[in-house]
């Protein structure tokens, strides 16, 4: 009988803390989950990265990264998506701060530089397809359009991410799910910048490199 | 003591006779989830050192490319994937807050396998697919190849 009391009040106390933690820390096993996300993620890359490596020297007598790669113009870009990176960690600071309107203003920042980057790799494929370099040329440009533009596309889900916590921010205040919800949004954000530096090393200044 | 079992309530946190062991068990726990929390968010400084580090590392291999550095383009390949490895662990740890103790050390595992998987692919694409290539035309160069009607 002694025996049995403690084990009876363990249980308790076990079932109690557990369900404490679910509604006390919006973020939980949320954080986890979209790291394994963002995992997942990188596969897709690492599929998109192997298949221009492989296919990366297949010009079809078409034009070679040298011909048209610019490299000022991708240097701006990087700076662009490392400023948004620093950016969003600004924004987060002010987060913990309680400051709502710092706060507002350094996501609208991250958010300018998210399409000042945008806008900049629009700027590129539409002066490559101008000059005929289009997915179809050659198999070398088919990969590296899938590649750049896939990273293209997750910047772009980024922006209307935030633009959407941008609303949702003021409206609701710094709750537990908004505090998720930005931390989501600024691991996927840097997670881009990863990404971004493979693409600059291997395809851009590789490309340039060794051709 | 099977009936003072029995009387402990299980909504009430503040049981007075409440085993101490379960008071520290609780506290610890407690201080545990903060802790974790707490390792998401990284400081001012760190912002500031992982900026400064990822510009440096950014715009040397730009430098290394545009003004044509090194006269062997292979060994210029080797610097730069390096400097790109440097830079990615910079924004893990500065950026994205890692360290082995985050979430039980779960992120930390979920990035090695991923990076193993990683690895595979793309050593495992690159060296089967360029053996394929030399295999598949003998005797014919891309320049033969290029030049084929």
């Amino acid at each position: 009988m002694a025996t049995h009391a403690p084990a009876a009040v363990n249980e308790t106390e076990t079932v109690r803390f557990f369900d404490i933690d679910e509604h006390g820390h919006a973020e939980g096993s949320t954080m986890l989950g979209f790291w394994v996300y963002l995992m997942s993620d990188s596969l897709i890359f690492a599929v998109l990265f192997a298949t221009y490596g492989v296919l990366s020297r297949n010009y079809a007598a078409g034009p070679s990264p040298a011909n048209l790669f610019d490299l000022p113009l991708i240097g701006l870009n990087t700076a662009m998506l490392l400023l948004s990176s620093i950016t969003y960690g600004l924004a987060m600071l002010e987060v913990e701060k309680r400051r709502m309107g710092l706060t507002l203003f350094w996501l609208a920042v991250t958010g300018l530089f998210g399409l000042g980057f945008l806008s900049i790799e629009l700027y590129e494929f539409s002066h490559l397809i101008h000059e005929g370099a289009t997915p179809q040329r050659s198999a070398f440009l088919s990969a590296f359009f899938t590649l750049v533009g896939t990273h293209g596309l997750h910047v772009t889900f980024g922006i209307i991410w935030l633009v959407t916590l941008m609303f949702q921010l003021p409206m609701h205040g710094f709750i537990p799910d908004n505090h998720r919800r930005l931390m989501c949004l600024g691991m996927f954000w840097h997670f881009l910048d990863v990404v971004w530096i493979g693409v600059f090393t291997y395809v851009y200044l590789m490309g340039v490199l060794l051709t | 003591m099977s009936a003072q079992a029995e009387l402990h309530p299980i909504a009430d946190p503040h049981a007075q006779d409440r085993p101490l062991d379960d008071h520290e068990y609780g506290h610890d726990r407690a201080h545990d989830v903060h802790g974790d929390a707490g390792s998401h968010h990284g400081s001012f400084t760190d912002y500031l050192i992982g900026f400064a580090l990822s510009i440096v590392l950014t715009a040397i291999p730009f430098w290394i490319v545009m003004a044509n550095v090194f006269r062997e383009p292979k060994v210029a390949a080797f610097v730069l994937v390096a400097f790109a490895v440097v830079q990615i662990i910079v924004h893990m740890v500065y950026f994205l807050h890692m360290n082995s103790k985050s979430e039980g050390g779960w992120t930390v595992l979920a990035l090695m396998f991923t990076a193993v998987l990683v690895v595979i692919a793309l050593t495992g694409s690159l060296w089967i697919m360029n053996h394929l290539d030399t295999n598949m035309m003998p005797g014919m160069s891309p320049q033969q190849a290029r030049n084929l009607p």
